[in-house]
């Protein structure tokens, strides 16, 4: 019989501001342990923050709705070192094929490029994601997760932020230098604060089942429009671990909750999609409406909103999570910088900066495949039928097939911690950009090159041969917060090795090229000329100092 | 400077038009929407341009607007 997950239950303990009737206080807490807010709770707290982290529930997230968690994701978890359990239970996929009707039009292969760590997609149920994560908090000590602990009360100030918390033992307040929101789509914190979302609700319903069976069908995502099972709709198949799959299907704006998601309803649906005599059983109904929007800034005072709570997309793309674990990548580090006093306040504004962009990169693409699949009057319907049906004979069309645009990393073109290149570059890196993986071969052996960058600020320099001299004052002189990498074709004595060339290539890089990459993974400069002044302009305008030094 | 062609560019207009109601032959009214769609789906890749099409666009939905019986 299959392998079932068990919710593991998180007993709630009184803390000491119950135990000794006080009001608590945290540099940071983060509100809700869903993906996002357990990310950005062990980034913080692997950097030396002292983190309380509370949510409402004692267990991971009930159903799975996350399940196709996006590489860049997974190289983060895999930083906060969460990543060996996705490596282990995660279903690798590459391939999706797309149906019209009954003929297959198209399929595609995600660009597979040898030389990465991990896959361009893995798809897991979310109760998985999130019991890795909260496994990867048990090493840091000052990372207090406090569970069936839900915030009930915020009152902002100039100096911290006051929350209540209420638990079953009754409520208790703590006061927080910062507080991050990652209480998802229906954020209390957003509420409270009287923050409206701006953006569009899709009225088509959505009805998201996982079911468990065993079945024949490849580790592929299959998308049928108009397929002869379920008419006039769309529908998707994909597998996850545990012999569960996740089976969409399309309704229309009639569809009525409360009878639609009925297992006795839901149930011949399936069955006229797998055949009378597939064996399968529901685990999991839901029906949706889907929405993309954004708050109009994820920063209010000393509150910041990462995740759900910020912005919301449809899961076509698999933009949600994924685009939330990266509003935890980009804050973590910031936060800490400021909070340890390595960066000036200016810093946290680039979070918005950054990260709203990234949103509505992720809104624009989520919205326009949803609208694909939901035409919105019958000449629209008609020309994406014609979009369809076109592509069974025409690239062309195949390219506007839009069953979803899959998530990858937002660059951070135009933002203020960029340095503009000094000197010419090609190749897929620029300022902005999450820095690629590449294989490398270091005194342990082969390994990869993301793990080599430090959580602090990395400066990778290039050497044609691991003899050459190195600059003036490498790597004595350097800054204390920036690390050293040292790179040349063989390795040598403190040198990394790149004899497959995929790091020279993947980042253009020349005798003398240096890079400068942020806490993040994001190339913050690059230089074909290193010089001590260069870095420290570079550093300072990544740490929010560019009114300084401009 | 606009990127749409509207001068007259057809040598010869009434066998234009007559292709275009050939390609309608015998066919039901939801095939002939369909026509239409794939037509368009056809020349907007031909042009290739997206300023061009939106141009275009833009041009075709004006007149239907100034159609409009309160315009
Ligand atoms: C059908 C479906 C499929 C999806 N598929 C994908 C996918 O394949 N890939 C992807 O990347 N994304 C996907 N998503 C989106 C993804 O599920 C969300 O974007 C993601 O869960 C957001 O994470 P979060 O941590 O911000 O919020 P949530 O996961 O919603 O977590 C919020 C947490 O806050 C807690 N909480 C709420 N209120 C309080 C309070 N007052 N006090 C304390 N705690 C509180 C909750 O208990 C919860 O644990 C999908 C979504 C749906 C609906």
């Amino acid at each position: 019989m299959a392998q079932v997950y068990e919710h593991p239950i998180f007993p709630f303990t009184a803390p000491p501001e119950l135990l000794e009737g006080r009001v608590g206080n945290a540099a940071v807490c983060v509100v809700g342990a869903g993906p996002v807010g357990l990310a950005i709770a062990i980034d913080l707290a692997a950097r030396g923050v002292q983190v309380v982290l509370v949510d409402d529930d004692e267990t991971v997230s009930h159903g799975s709705r996350l399940i196709c968690i996006s590489k860049r994701t997974l190289e983060i978890f895999d930083r906060l070192g969460a990543g060996a359990g996705f490596a282990e239970k995660g279903v690798v996929w590459n391939k999706g094929r797309l149906f019209f009707g009954e003929d297959e039009v198209y399929s595609f292969d995600l660009l597979k490029e040898d030389g990465h760590q991990w896959p361009a997609f893995v798809n897991i149920q979310q109760y998985y994601a999130e019991d890795f994560l909260v496994r990867a908090t048990e090493r840091l000590p000052n990372l207090n997760i406090r569970w069936k602990s839900a915030v009930v009360g915020v009152e902002p100030s100039s100096d911290h932020v006051r929350l209540t918390v209420g638990t079953p033992e009754g409520p208790y307040d703590l006061d927080a230098d910062y507080v991050v929101a990652c209480d998802g789509a229906s954020s209390f914190v957003r509420r409270t604060l009287g923050l409206e979302f701006d953006g569009r609700t899709f009225q088509d319903r959505f009805l998201i089942t996982d079911v468990t069976m065993q079945a024949e069908f490849p580790s592929e995502r299959w998308f049928w429009f108009e397929p002869p099972f379920h008419e006039g709709q769309s529908a998707l198949l994909h597998k996850q671990p545990d012999s569960v799959w996740r089976i969409d299907l399309q309704l229309d704006q009639s569809a009525d909750p409360g009878v639609e998601d009925r297992e006795e309803n839901v149930r011949p649906r399936i069955e006229r999609m797998l055949g009378v005599d597939a064996e399968f059983e529901i685990d999991w109904i839901s029906l949706y409406t889907f929405r993309c929007q954004r708050l109009q800034r994820f920063t209010a005072g000393r509150i910041f909103f990462a995740g759900d709570s910020a912005h919301q997309v449809s899961p076509f793309g698999a933009r949600g999570g994924n685009g939330g674990v990266q509003d935890a990548d980009n804050l973590a580090w910031k936060l800490a910088a400021v909070i340890n006093g390595d960066a000036p306040d200016a810093l946290l504004a680039s979070y918005d900066v950054e990260r709203i962009p990234a949103s509505d990169e992720n809104i624009l693409n989520s919205s326009r495949s949803t609208d694909f699949m939901t035409p919105k009057s019958q000449a629209v319907r008609d020309i994406r039928d014609a979009v369809l049906a076109l592509a069974r004979d025409h690239g062309f069309a195949r390219r506007m097939v839009n069953s979803g645009r899959l998530s990858v990393p937002a660059v951070m073109d135009g933002s203020p911690l960029n340095t503009p290149d000094f000197g010419a570059f090609d190749g897929p890196m620029r300022p902005g950009a999450a820095a690629l993986d590449a294989p490398v071969v270091t005194a342990d052996g082969t390994d990869w090159l993301l793990h080599q960058f430090s959580g602090d600020f990395t400066v990778l320099l290039y050497l044609g041969d691991a003899n050459d001299a190195l600059p003036d004052g490498w790597p004595r002189a350097l800054p204390a917060m920036v690390n050293p990498l040292v790179i040349a074709p063989i390795s040598g004595p403190g040198v990394i090795g790149d004899p497959e060339g995929n790091v020279r290539v993947r980042y253009d890089l020349k005798p003398g090229t240096v890079y400068l990459i942020r806490p993040d993974q994001h190339v913050a400069a690059r230089t074909r000329t290193f010089s001590s002044m260069w870095l420290q302009g570079a550093l300072a305008r990544a740490l929010g100092n560019a009114g300084d030094n401009a | 400077m606009s990127a749409l062609v509207t001068d007259d560019q057809i040598a010869a207009p009434d066998d234009l038009y007559q292709a275009l109601v050939d390609a309608h032959e015998g066919l039901a009214d939801a095939e002939s929407r369909q026509l239409n769609a794939r037509l368009i789906l056809l020349l907007a890749n031909h042009v290739g341009d997206l300023a061009v099409l939106q141009e275009a666009a833009a041009l075709a939905r004006a007149s239907v607007l100034r159609d409009r019986p309160d315009a």
